[in-house]
């Protein structure tokens, strides 16, 4: 799912993502590089103990700037990239722990075949169209980190606000992918995974104790040997594919599909049946669109992709993330649909009441014990990279601590996530929330890019006034947020059903899903910043030398 | 220039991946068993993850 690999860090879900993005194209001694000089500022802070807070706030700016300083500049010429670079990286970043899961709720979701099929096409292609029209486009003309881009736009404070949260989700995200990796190491061992929807919200102490063991070894791992795991992540992702695609083939025939002539009407009646498993809301086309759409939407819509396509030759490399989508988000989700519903048949053909498609059982029911290896890397090698990016991150905050201390930190919020079952359960929710709230800030890079210059609005205004913090930024990225929340949430929860009677009529009737919300979040958030924009460059014009 | 023993670990390599897919399709087709298939695909992984480690390089972009 995100893309969150070495490959795509500040990606992935996954990325398992990321929005998070220190991918190839960023060599890792920029870190070590970056390592070092937080040593030198350590050391500088502890002998200069009468910091003030507003020391410290400034300090803070300074530091996160630091660490995206080799990104500064625009990228040289000399080391654009080709088709075969992203094509490669985009096959490979996008098949991740988490594809095992989200395939699966689709399923216990209740969708149909058709929904599965022409919805997840649907959406993957508005996600391909996103990245080649919205990202790359200005990714190429740009060519800056979309750090800087947001910086530039909405100033430090912001920025600062944005990194952080996005550490947070990154280490929610690495503890999905711990809690995927850990139902590969408890089957062998006969532990069972807990089953959320049967009600059991708390694993069992021996599941906890293997998850803290793979938790654990992930998080030191990642202080010892992100290059090495990063060399090994580019070695098991042309081998993935394969055993999500081998291991529905083998499926098929448990659940009666012959050949290609009844495998519709088998889909149709035993795996995408249009029944939700009970406790799930039923899905259907528009979700799988959304879901889709919605997965990385921080990377495309969200511009996070910037990052790596500053690097391409022509904006028509966008398209390259075809090839990530459907082998990840249509092939990936597909198989792992058939491998979820071929393991609930044969449960309950054995005479289990509550079968639990845990990605570890899946996996090894339908490709045995590569399956469990290929679960086991999927989520480690795509959790080490977003725990070492949150990490990072975290030490932004606080200098005095030493690199592998701030890591085993972020580790143990990452194992604390892994704990809750709730998490995988909800994932599709949780993957829903996080697009849309990052989301915002990169139709702001949009606009700013293509619509400023047309009103006679200053690009990069924040920066060229020197503000700290850009209160149209503010109200659209929040606005935007807040309000299509608050559009779901009062016909989901009953403490917020208030709101409908001080709304008017049709948005009373309105009731939009979270995947149904994309188009209007990008709406709302473009119109309130450029309102706002346009209020705020009347009231305070730029001076002649600010509009260099 | 590819030696002619990154050659060879890359032919080890693509025939791992073959079988990690093909078995699959056997089995579909109903001449394998799931069992033979599981042990195919262990074989497959083996082979394409102890020879891939020493030709795909590292990267070294940017």
């Amino acid at each position: 799912m995100f893309p969150v690999g070495w490959r795509g860090l500040l990606s992935g879900v996954d990325g398992t993502g990321g929005i998070f993005y220190k991918r190839e194209f960023e060599p890792h001694d920029k870190i070590f590089r970056f390592e070092r000089e937080q040593g030198d500022m350590s050391t500088k802070t502890q002998s200069t103990p009468a910091s003030v807070p507003s020391k410290v706030k400034s300090t803070l700016i300074e530091r996160l700037d630091a660490l995206y300083e080799y990104d500064r500049e625009p990228v040289h010429e000399s080391k654009l990239q080709g088709w075969r670079t992203f094509i490669a990286m985009f096959s490979s970043e996008h098949i991740a722990g988490t594809e095992f899961v989200l395939g699966t709720l689709l399923v216990l979701h209740g969708v149909r075949a058709v929904d599965v099929f022409g919805g997840l096409a649907l959406g993957n292609l508005l996600a391909v169209l996103s990245w080649a029209f919205m990202c790359a486009p200005i990714a190429v003309k740009e060519r800056l980190t979309i750090y800087w881009q947001i910086r530039k736009i909405a100033g430090p404070y912001l920025t600062v606000l944005y990194s952080g949260l996005f550490a947070l989700i990154l280490c929610l995200l690495a503890g999905s992918m711990v809690n995927v990796s850990t139902t590969a190491v408890t089957l062998p061992l006969g532990i069972a995974s807990p089953n959320y929807a049967a009600g059991q919200t708390v694993p069992s102490v021996p599941w906890i104790l293997i998850a803290v063991g793979v938790g654990t070894a992930i998080a030191v791992l990642a202080v010892l040997g992100f290059e090495r795991l990063a060399h090994f992540a580019k070695v098991v992702a042309p081998w993935m594919p394969f055993v999500f695609l081998s291991g529905a083939i083998a499926s098929l025939p448990s659940l009666g599909v012959t050949g290609l002539g009844n495998f519709w009407q088998i889909a149709n009646e035993k795996i995408w049946t249009g029944e939700p498993y009970p406790g799930q809301m039923p899905y259907r086309f528009w979700h799988c669109v959304g879901l889709a759409w919605l997965c990385n939407i921080a990377q495309h819509m969200g511009m996070g992709d910037v990052t790596i396509f500053r690097y391409a030759r022509k904006w028509q490399m966008g398209f390259c993330s075809a090839f990530g989508m459907f082998i990840g988000h249509y092939m990936a989700w597909i198989c792992s649909g058939v491998l979820c519903a071929a393991f609930v048949h044969a449960q309950r053909e054995a005479g289990a009441a509550a079968p639990n498609p845990t990605p570890g059982n899946i996996a090894m029911f339908g490709a045995g014990y590569a399956g469990i290896v290929c679960v086991l890397l999927a989520g480690w090698t795509t959790a080490n990279p977003t725990l070492y990016r949150a990490g990072l991150a975290f030490q932004v905050a606080t200098p005095n601590w030493r690199r592998w201390a701030v890591t085993l930190a972020a580790g143990i919020l990452m194992i604390v996530t892994a704990c809750i079952p709730a998490v995988l359960h909800y994932l599709d929710r949780i993957v829903a929330y996080y697009g849309l709230f990052f989301m915002p800030l990169g139709a702001f890079i949009f606009i700013d890019f293509w619509l400023f210059p047309r009103l006679g609005l200053s690009r990069y205004y924040a920066e060229r006034r020197g503000l700290r913090f850009s209160w149209p930024a503010a109200i659209g990225w929040f606005g935007s947020f807040g309000i299509c929340f608050v559009l779901y949430a009062k016909d989901q929860y009953a403490s917020m059903a208030w709101v409908n009677s001080y709304l008017p009529g049709f948005l009373s009737r309105y009731k939009p899903d979270l995947f149904l919300q994309v188009l209007p979040a990008w709406l709302i958030a473009i119109v309130l910043y450029t309102v706002c924009s346009m209020i705020q460059q009347r009231l305070h014009p730029l001076r002649e030398e600010q509009t260099i | 220039m590819k030696t002619a023993r990154t050659r060879i670990l890359q032919v080890i390599s693509f025939a791992g991946l073959g079988l990690s897919i093909v078995p699959s399709f056997l089995v579909f087709g109903g001449v394998l068993s799931k069992e033979l298939y599981f042990h195919l695909m262990t074989a497959g992984m083996l082979m394409w993850f102890s020879t891939a480690v020493f030709w795909i390089r590292k990267d070294h972009l940017g």
